[in-house]
């Protein structure tokens, strides 16, 4: 599903130059449901940018879904995004001018599908995530739960290969947050591979496969599950202390 | 295409101050234009109304003096007209409309009963009645016949009626001018100018006669009809070559016979009022010019007050060309919608002007052509395209990452 080897990335913030990402190898297979840990800085969210074709790396290959994902035009980039990857923010980043609903339709009409057709669609991922009644609703009208639910609904409408998840309980409480982990199970059981970043351990620890980031370098990777995963499916470093 | 509308109309609902602000600098910038053009045909229209009123497309041609020695005869000699210059122009002046000519009598004397009063006394052709635009308020004006027969016959001026008649019709009645009596057959006003009614026409045979002067005359005028400038100055170039040959005077020698086409003062003030349009055109263009920037800073503000939202929708596949569209065409719906706001308000204003201020000579029937309407519809587009197209472009090249970094 993700292949990425030797993939660096670093930035110049003002006289120093910030290794975020080092040489990193990293294989995730399809279906697995992945958690990457870090504390701030440690190269996570950069990690997460460059799955996403967000962002683009200094050196490395990455290869998705049996794509190479290298010198894409930023118009091509923006079609893969659209196709195969499905975002989930700690922010929700919904449209706050938009309707719940509408909001839910935005990936498919980017994709050109007919509006009646689209919002069709969009109603039954409300419903999906349990929010049918609130179509109409602004953003604003929302609870903070009620806004990921309808921003995974989004995420998920294009029925996306990969679904990233940055922090996305970092802005709930828990009961709340556990309504949103039960939803990334029930996508991750369907088959849909997905990668979340996130702080927290006991949210980390719900997932199969914990990669944890320290200053741009994987310092463990472990899988939980071993039923369904076997370490030696793994090829990066295990461990590999700086 | 009916879903990008929607999302544009999404967008400018949402942002509506923004919005009417920016369709009412457009809109102003649009209405004055287009009123500054309207304005500018109507005070053209009014100069051209006068033109009409006044003075016909004639040509007027005076006797002078030669200033340049020509075939072996000194400058100084006095050109004079005669009846064979006017049989010449009848003939072979190509555009001739109407013509006539002019006997000035010398002595201006004229008497009825016990009055006597000084007035302009004129020997002329039956043409001249549409040349001078004389109005005949009683009677008749003077005839081939009268022509022919040299009948001692004049037409008076009111002028000339209120100076020599009290309370007599004067038709019928003989007057007393150089030492002679003629017969009044006519009344005229003439609406141009009141020194016009103290003349008295007598036909031009008549006045020869009367002076002992039989192939004589002072002047020639003629209208060319429908011709146009160009030809009307063929026509007056025609007329100088040949008074050049029949008097023998170099044709480069302006003086020695004076031509004056009013179509010159006409000319002149059409190209003063193409000079006034142009700087009209200026002014309101650089005015709509002010809208169109306005409307390319409030893009730049939109686009950079929407920079999350560019972000997330880049994030969940917008291609960068797909952001360039949006905001481009929702500059392009801005400008257009304000663009005929302000057309509409100002034809509007410009129709209210035409059906409420009386005919004047200043102002007369603002207009504003089909051309001017088109011109400016494709004016609104193109500013519209371009005030959006710079924004867009940044809008396009908004990084995503940065945009949803939480703020």
């Amino acid at each position: 599903m993700i292949d990425l080897s030797g993939i660096s990335k670093s930035y110049q913030m003002g006289q120093h130059r910030v290794h975020a990402l080092r040489e990193i190898n990293l294989q995730i297979q399809p279906g697995e449901f992945v958690a990457i840990q870090g504390s701030s800085g440690s190269g996570k969210s950069t990690l997460l940018n460059v799955l996403g074709i967000l962002d683009t790396p200094d050196t490395g290959s990455y290869t998705l879904d049996g794509h190479a994902i290298e010198n894409l035009s930023t118009a091509d980039a923006a079609r893969y995004r659209n196709r195969f990857i499905g975002f989930v923010f700690q922010s929700f980043n919904l449209i706050h001018h938009k309707s719940a609903l509408d909001n839910v339709a935005l990936p498919l009409y980017y994709q050109r599908v007919a509006r009646k057709q689209r919002n069709l669609k969009a109603l039954e991922y409300l419903e999906h995530v349990g929010l049918k009644d609130r179509a109409d609703h602004k953003p604003s009208e929302l609870s903070g739960g009620q806004s990921q639910r309808v921003a995974i609904a989004r995420a998920l409408i294009t029925q996306p290969a990969l679904l990233l998840a940055d922090e996305p309980t970092g802005a709930l409480d828990t009961s709340t947050s556990e309504q949103i982990m039960n939803l990334f199970h029930e996508v991750n059981a369907q088959g849909m591979t997905v990668v979340l970043v996130t702080h927290e351990p006991d949210i980390a620890a719900q997932a199969h496969r914990s990669i944890v980031l320290r200053d741009g370098d994987i310092v463990s990777d472990r899988t939980r599950d071993a039923a369904r995963h076997n370490i030696s499916d793994h090829d990066s470093d295990p461990v590999n202390h700086s | 295409m009916i879903d990008q509308l929607a999302e544009i109309g999404d967008s400018l609902r949402t942002h509506k101050t923004r919005t009417a602000l920016a369709i009412l600098t457009v809109a102003w910038g649009i209405f004055m234009l287009v009123l500054l053009l309207g304005a500018g045909r109507g005070i053209q229209n009014g100069v051209e109304l006068q033109f009409k009123d006044d003075a016909v497309n004639s040509i007027r041609i005076y006797q002078g003096k030669t200033t340049i020695a020509h075939n072996g005869l000194a400058r100084g000699r006095s050109i004079q007209y005669s009846n064979a210059d006017y049989d010449q122009v009848q003939a072979k002046v190509p555009h001739v409309d109407k013509l006539t000519a002019r006997y000035y009598v010398g002595d201006n004397r004229v008497s009825y009963g016990g009055q006597q009063a000084a007035f302009d006394i004129r020997g002329v052709h039956p043409d001249h009645l549409y040349l001078e635009k004389t109005i005949i308020t009683a009677g008749r004006y003077i005839n081939e016949l009268d022509l022919i027969e040299r009948r001692k016959v004049c037409v008076i001026g009111l002028q000339v009626v209120d100076r020599l008649f009290a309370e007599v019709s004067p038709l019928g009645k003989l007057i007393e001018l150089g030492g002679t009596v003629c017969q009044v057959i006519g009344v005229f006003t003439d609406e141009g100018s009141r020194s016009e009614e103290e003349t008295v026409y007598m036909p031009v045979s008549t006045t020869q006669l009367m002076f002992a002067e039989p192939q004589r005359l002072h002047m020639l005028m003629y209208t060319v009809g429908d011709a146009s400038y160009q030809q009307s100055k063929d026509s007056e170039q025609q007329v100088r070559s040949l008074l050049a040959e029949t008097h023998n005077f170099a044709v480069e020698d302006k003086r020695a016979a004076r031509i004056y086409n009013n179509l010159d003062e006409y000319k002149k003030i059409t190209d003063l009022f193409f000079w006034v349009r142009v700087f009209v055109a200026v002014v309101g263009v650089g005015t709509v010019l002010t809208g169109i920037l306005a409307v390319s800073n409030i893009m730049v503000i939109s686009v950079n007050e929407r920079r999350r939202e560019i972000g997330i929708r880049k994030a969940i596949g917008a291609t960068p060309g797909s952001i360039t569209r949006l905001i481009v065409l929702e500059s392009v719906i801005l400008t257009t919608i304000a663009g005929y706001i302000g057309l509409l308000a100002s034809l509007g204003l410009l129709e209210l002007l035409k059906a409420t201020v009386p005919e004047n000579e200043y102002m007369y029937q603002p207009d504003v052509n089909t051309f001017v309407v088109v011109s400016v519809t494709v004016l609104v587009i193109a500013s519209g395209t371009l005030a959006g197209y710079l924004p867009a472009r940044r809008a396009a090249r908004i990084n995503p990452v940065e945009a949803l970094q939480p703020s």
